[in-house]
């Protein structure tokens, strides 16, 4: 009973520092039926996961359908449709017709992955890539299908990814949250979408296990500076009192809470020098700053959380997830989109170059796409093509996955002529999930955490199947 | 062989235990409910093996009662081969313990017998014999008393005077006694339990218990100031928090305020106030998104509406019967869609259909509201009045407008059909995208259209009609003073059952795969409606708050107890089913129950009746010996010890500083929040207001509450998206950061500081300090620690003057005029430690 306790206080205080694994798994003996965590040797030790919000164009950038092309214009065969559902922007249009890939592209690589003009960096790494062109799901709508991709759920209310790997393997970092979030938008704020706190919620595991927002502008993490006219030698002696007087306190009412909150105080002062050195960009060379491209000066950018990524990684943060909004292209699809891709491509690429060339890239899975793709038919009039574009598409779509264990210049899964179903090797959202776990050594089946009675696990009720052919 | 073997041990492990009563219900159901009822339990879809190990019925195909060497059962979970063992490794479940198989070993041997699970039957009061109660004693520490004997334990002395205070204060009103309270019961001669009571009478009489009360049933019900989803657009549902409040305040019985907010608009002759009180199930998140569907969305709402009522009066989890039947309660699928039925008779769109917009700051609309029928309005006489005017005269000038249509609109159509048959007129024409996206999607059929009056003020911008453009702007002033009025009138989004809606099974809950018809109803499990009644919510209601109801009255004492204690008696207290936790004191639980009902669910007289239990007196210091029995002071030898929820820690350091503005109700306010929270995450389309004066210092259950985001400088509170019944208590650096460092209490820590400087002597201020925040006057070691630091900032300050001044300016209130920079900085240094002090933090 006395190691229960100490376990607790210890653990109170293990949010920001070292989590041995082993520790881990004492807390989730308490609360969950998983045996020691990692289940097995991991080849991610963390993840970086690039969402691309609003739903990237997979058969523009991706998926190059020569039906499309030559049907162009012409409406999608109902056969096609079956009559599944649509949003309601599209479901009562009259016609439907084919709207090809509008950029061009060929094949890249070795592995001959098609890739988008409008995406020259990523085409340029496609040998370290996975791609996987059969994504899908059933969320219609964003607010759903972005939390459906990163909590398994498409209601409010489930742990995030990133709180799910904090809470089973605890943090390698002492200094600073083991759970990051940055966000970004397209630079004309085109698009209607917001971001929701509960995307890298904690939802019913312990508050402490939520995303950390990193912000672009003011403190990066709020309330991290210490108020006008308290610098930081005196904010030593201030906590150096509190200390004294709150041991005092533990002496006197021998609650351990009170031992937990001395280190939790200690743990903010060490944060308080940790962050601003994380975003101090001084110290990174000039090539590697031009790598990112010009807009990683500029705090909040995509480019900038890209680099930023890299940088937690280096300093040991589990889980960091990059929101970029600015892929709903309903009706811009044709000016918007070349744009969206200027502002996305190289940031992405260079990501992925810099953490092979740290060294990092063997243990880190990147992840890099949307909670849905778009339709292959024309949303609006295919004439005006200042004013149209795609629809959500959650059938097939295509994300690419890099490092940590997946298999490089690898293509998985294709859709069918349109682009609209999955043809071969489907890889639903949950499988996604449970590929994600099993690279960071946890069978998804046994990580789960008891609530309202019942065993709750990120992948849900529905069976889930690690994509093993991806699997380096 | 392996009979043998198993008979073997079964000796052996007979051998070594004691003859003492295996209670089904404490030992055995945990068991079997953990490990086999999710293939062998209610749900006969995925029953395997024809095999029901939750009803003894079922048992008797793998149970020989009296015969644990005849079971099947026992030899499954002995078993070493993997084909046979159970719970099977697939399961991914741990083979059973030693001590679990001896448990069912022996309860087999006794017979096996079953019981019904204990929350599914109603409470019955336990009889206190007279004799061992002593006179005046307080029938819950008897209880508590017995099962401390039974483990050799005893009370602990009552906590401090001044601590006690705090503590009662804080948890009746939600800021800590002020100095002049805390003196008067200090000084009062031990044992003084007059007093005591007096106290808690006057805080159960202040206004601010009911705003205290109110917090954590606004996290129950969800409650929140936008909509959530796409756009989170704000709503005015803010009538039902001061509902909630004044119902606390007056008392409501329990059993009204269950009827009230579940079926006020049912009742005779509903009063505007009962109408108001519906608002409980209209409390849910609204999607507004473009591209959604409306029946799906207004699916999810009548889901949450089962979810949350389910949870707030009966503890169960339904959610999972959404798709199928409940894996371990006797939950059926029909039985959530009966419920569901109950709630599916509104008149709700499934998406916004009243919208608005306010413009307080620019001439863009800075504040949308989107609210969904049905809906009331809370008008006085002027402002229905004056929206009536407002309205009458957007009208005239729409009327002025359309009256010219002939003079301008077919030149206008055509602009348009030139566009969509060239479509590169567009560009030339257009700059905006929106705009031009509207080329497309006006409906030119319609004037009033939003894109067709969109494309007329281009039209006419370009054509230089002056006549027409100033009727189109006159007809938007109008237009912005009607909704300037609109914004200032509450429409309270209610429960009107005017959409009669036969109920199908939704098939793995989708909305699309509508199954069998179901008729409304509750759990079939539960004890019935009466025959004759309608069957409807308030059918639904009044069977909640029925005698023969055994969930609700524990349910709802249970979250009482945690109010105060931490933690409820019963742990889970979203899940009284058999995965739920079992009660740690269940003859109190049972007696605390039926004494609420049978006192005509009086709540302040229970909250009275803990409040003034020696259990809840007592001091919350701890042995090491102590802890190690009882970490999480499951059997109260001790006092109640947590941090303070973050939202009353805010209101603690204003009422510490005398910032607090104690004033009740009204529109949601908007205090201090670090710029580019909403904006960052809306991309500028949601902007926050940060509000000035008074708005700044309202207590926090005024703060303005958006679903997409939660106030910035709360901590560990439920987002609002969906029912919250149970506090999180983490402790992070990120809180540590937050009392530290927002302005909030850097702001309270220097006029607090400014304050106690009114007092002359140094050492009086420090010991009023570290009293009124933590309820305990300073030991000698404590003070000079104080001091020691107070010295040290003054040191600092007295070498950096200029940064003094910046630190006694922190926030909005008017600077201190009397005090010197210097001083002033260093006690603020103090001040600001005081109030992060572990003490000051925990209750």
């Amino acid at each position: 009973m006395s190691l229960r306790q100490s376990r607790r206080n210890f653990l109170g205080s293990l949010s920001l520092s070292l989590g041995a694994p082993a520790f881990q798994t004492l807390l989730a003996g308490e609360t969950s039926s998983s045996n020691a965590l990692p289940h097995f040797p991991p080849t991610a030790r963390r993840v970086i996961y690039m969402m691309q919000s609003g739903g990237p164009s997979h058969v523009d950038l991706f998926d190059d359908k020569p039906e499309l092309q030559r049907l162009a214009g012409q409406d999608i065969p109902e056969s096609v449709l079956g009559g599944l559902r649509l949003t309601t922007m599209t479901a009562n249009q009259t016609s439907k017709p084919c709207l090809p890939a509008a950029f061009g592209g060929s094949k890249r690589g070795d592995c001959g992955m098609w890739v988008s003009d409008l995406l020259p960096h990523t085409a340029g790494i496609v040998d370290d890539l996975c791609f996987i062109r059969s994504m899908h799901g059933e969320q219609i709508n964003h607010a759903p299908a972005v939390a459906h991709m990163m909590t398994g759920s498409n209601l409010p209310g489930r742990p995030s990814i990133g709180a799910w790997l904090t809470y089973g393997l605890g943090s390698m970092a002492d200094d600073l949250p083991s759970f990051v979030v940055m966000t970004s938008r397209d630079q004309e704020a085109s698009c209607g979408q917001f971001f929701y706190d509960y995307y890298w919620g904690s939802g019913f595991l312990p508050g402490k296990y939520q995303g950390v927002p990193f912000r672009g502008a003011g403190d990066p993490v709020l309330y991290l500076s210490n108020p006008d006219g308290m610098d930081r030698e005196l904010r030593r002696t201030l906590l150096d009192g509190l200390a004294d007087v709150n041991q005092m306190a533990y002496e006197k009412i021998g609650d351990p809470e009170i031992t937990t909150r001395i280190s939790q105080y200690e743990m903010a002062f060490k944060m308080q020098a940790s962050v601003p050195e994380l975003t101090d960009l001084r110290s990174e060379p000039k090539s590697v700053l031009e790598m990112y491209g010009p807009d990683v000066h500029r705090k909040g950018s995509y480019a900038y959380n890209c680099l930023m990524a890299r940088r937690l990684a280096e300093r040991g943060v589990r889980f960091i997830q990059l929101m970029h909004a600015g892929w709903d292209q309903h009706g811009n699809l044709p000016t918007q989109l070349p744009i969206q891709c200027k502002d996305t491509d190289q940031p992405s690429a260079a990501l992925v170059k810099d953490l092979k060339a740290h060294g990092l890239l063997d243990d880190t899975l990147v992840i890099w796409g949307g909670e849905f793709g778009r339709t292959p038919f024309v949303q609006g009039d295919i004439k005006n093509v200042k004013a149209h574009g795609r629809d959500h598409h959650p059938r097939a779509f295509t994300m690419w996955l890099a490092g940590g264990g997946v298999k490089p210049g690898c293509i998985y899964g294709s859709s069918d002529d349109f682009g609209y179903h999955v043809a071969e090797n489907p890889v639903h959202v949950r499988d996604l999930q449970a590929t994600l776990l099993h690279l960071c050594g946890i069978e998804h089946e046994r990580f789960t955490y008891r609530h309202q009675g019942l065993d709750f696990k990120l992948t849900g009720v529905e069976p889930a199947h690690v994509v093993r052919e991806i699997l380096a | 062989m392996r009979y043998f073997t198993t008979c073997l041990l079964l000796v052996a492990i007979t051998a070594i235990t004691s003859a003492e009563d295996v209670s089904f219900n404490r030992d055995i159901r945990p068991i079997l409910s953990e490990n086999c009822y999710y293939c062998h339990g209610f749900d006969d879809q995925h029953r395997e093996a024809d095999l029901r190990l939750d009803t003894e019925d079922g048992s008797l195909q793998a149970i020989e009662p009296g015969s644990p060497a005849d079971s099947e059962l026992l030899r499954r979970i002995m078993s070493t081969d993997g084909d046979e063992v159970m719970p099977p490794p697939s399961s991914h479940k741990k083979p059973l313990s030693p001590a679990q198989i001896e448990l069912i070993s022996r309860w087999i041997e006794q017979g096996a017998k079953y019981e019904g699970h204990w929350a599914f039957i109603a409470p019955v009061r336990t009889q206190i014999p007279s004799d061992t109660i002593a006179d005046g004693q307080n029938p819950i520490d008897y209880f508590v008393g017995k099962k401390l004997r039974d483990k050799s334990l005893e009370f602990s002395p009552a906590a401090e005077p001044g601590k006690l205070l705090r503590r009662a204060t804080l948890d009746l009103t939600g800021v800590p006694p002020t100095m002049d309270e805390l003196n008067r019961f200090i000084s009062q001669p031990d044992g003084a339990n007059d007093e005591y009571e007096a106290v808690i009478d006057r805080l159960l009489a202040s206004r601010r218990y009911g705003e205290r009360m109110a917090m954590d049933w606004l996290d129950a019900a969800r409650y929140a100031d936008t909509n959530g989803y796409q756009g989170d657009a704000y709503r005015m549902n803010w009538p039902w928090r001061d509902w909630v409040v004044n119902a606390f305040n007056d008392n409501m019985p329990f059993d009204q305020f269950t009827i009230e907010q579940l079926a006020g608009d049912l009742l005779e002759d509903p009063t505007e106030k009962q109408l108001i009180a519906t608002a409980f199930n209209r409390n849910h998140m609204l999607n507004a998104e473009g591209g959604t569907i409306p029946e799906e969305n207004r699916t999810k709402n009548v889901f949450d509406r089962v979810e949350t009522t389910s949870g707030v009066w009966l503890g169960l989890t339904f959610q999972c019967c959404q798709c199928h039947d409940h894996k371990f309660d006797p939950l059926k699928q029909s039985d959530y869609y009966s419920m569901y039925a109950l709630f599916n008779q509104v008149g709700e769109p499934g998406g916004v259909d009243k919208r608005f917009g306010k413009k307080d700051y620019s001439d863009e609309y800075d504040k949308l509201y989107a609210i969904e029928s049905p809906y009331i309005s809370i008008a006085t006489r002027e402002q229905a009045d004056a929206l009536k005017n407002a309205t009458a005269a957007r009208k005239q000038a729409e009327k002025n407008f359309s009256d010219r249509k002939s003079e301008y609109f077919p030149a206008f159509a055509a602009w348009v059909e030139e566009m969509r048959t060239n479509t590169t007129l567009i560009e030339q024409r257009i700059q905006d995208e929106l705009d031009r996206r509207a080329v497309t999607s006006a409906k030119l059929d319609s004037l009033f259209d939003g894109n067709t009056q969109r494309l007329l003020n281009i039209y006419f911008r370009l054509e230089g009609n002056e006549p027409y453009a100033e009727l189109m702007s006159a007809i938007a002033s109008a237009k912005r003073t009607e909704d300037d009025v609109q914004a200032t009138i509450p429409l309270v989004m209610v429960m009107r059952d005017d959409k009669p809606r036969e109920t199908r099974i939704l098939e793995r809950g989708n909305y699309e795969t509508p199954g069998a018809v179901v008729p409304p109803g509750i759990p079939s499990f539960l004890p019935a409606l009466p025959e004759d009644a309608k069957v409807d919510r308030l059918a639904l209601a009044k069977w909640l708050v029925s005698d023969e109801q055994p969930l609700m009255s524990r349910v709802v004492i249970n979250r009482l107890w945690q109010l105060f204690f931490g933690q409820g008696l019963v742990k889970t207290p979203e899940d009284f089913g058999m995965q739920g936790a079992l009660p740690s004191h269940p003859e109190l639980l049972d007696w605390l129950a039926v004494e609420f009902r049978e006192s005509g669910w009086d709540v302040k007289r229970m909250v009275k009746l803990i409040l003034t239990s020696r259990t809840y007196q007592q001091s919350a210091n701890v042995t090491p010996a102590l802890l190690a029995i009882d970490p999480d002071n499951a059997l109260l030898a001790r006092g109640p010890r947590q941090r303070i929820d973050s939202r009353f820690l805010r209101d603690q350091a204003l009422s510490l500083s005398g910032l607090l503005i104690d004033k009740p109700g009204g529109f949601a306010v908007m205090p201090y929040q670090p710029p580019g929270i909403w904006e960052d995450m809306s991309f500028d389309k949601n902007r926050y207001f940060e509000g000035t004066g008074e708005d700044l210092y309202r207590r926090s259950l005024y703060t303005f509450w958006r679903r997409s985001v939660a106030p910035a400088n709360f901590f560990d509170v439920p987002a609002r998206q969906v029912c919250a019944l149970k506090p999180q208590r983490t402790n992070t650096p990120l809180h540590a950061l937050t009392t530290l460092n927002d302005v909030t209490y850097v702001e309270a820590a220097r006029v607090w500081a400014a304050k106690l400087m009114l007092i002359e002597d140094e050492c009086e201020r420090i010991e009023q300090a570290f009293l009124s925040a933590t309820g305990a006057n300073p030991d000698e070691n404590v003070l000079k620690s104080l001091k020691n630091t107070l010295a040290k900032a003054r040191m600092h300050f007295a070498a950096h003057r200029s940064e003094a001044e910046k630190l006694t300016a922190a926030g909005e209130s008017p600077p201190s005029s009397n005090t010197d920079p210097v001083d002033h900085a260093a006690w603020t240094t103090l001040c600001l430690l005081i109030l992060n002090l572990d003490e000051t933090l925990t209750k």
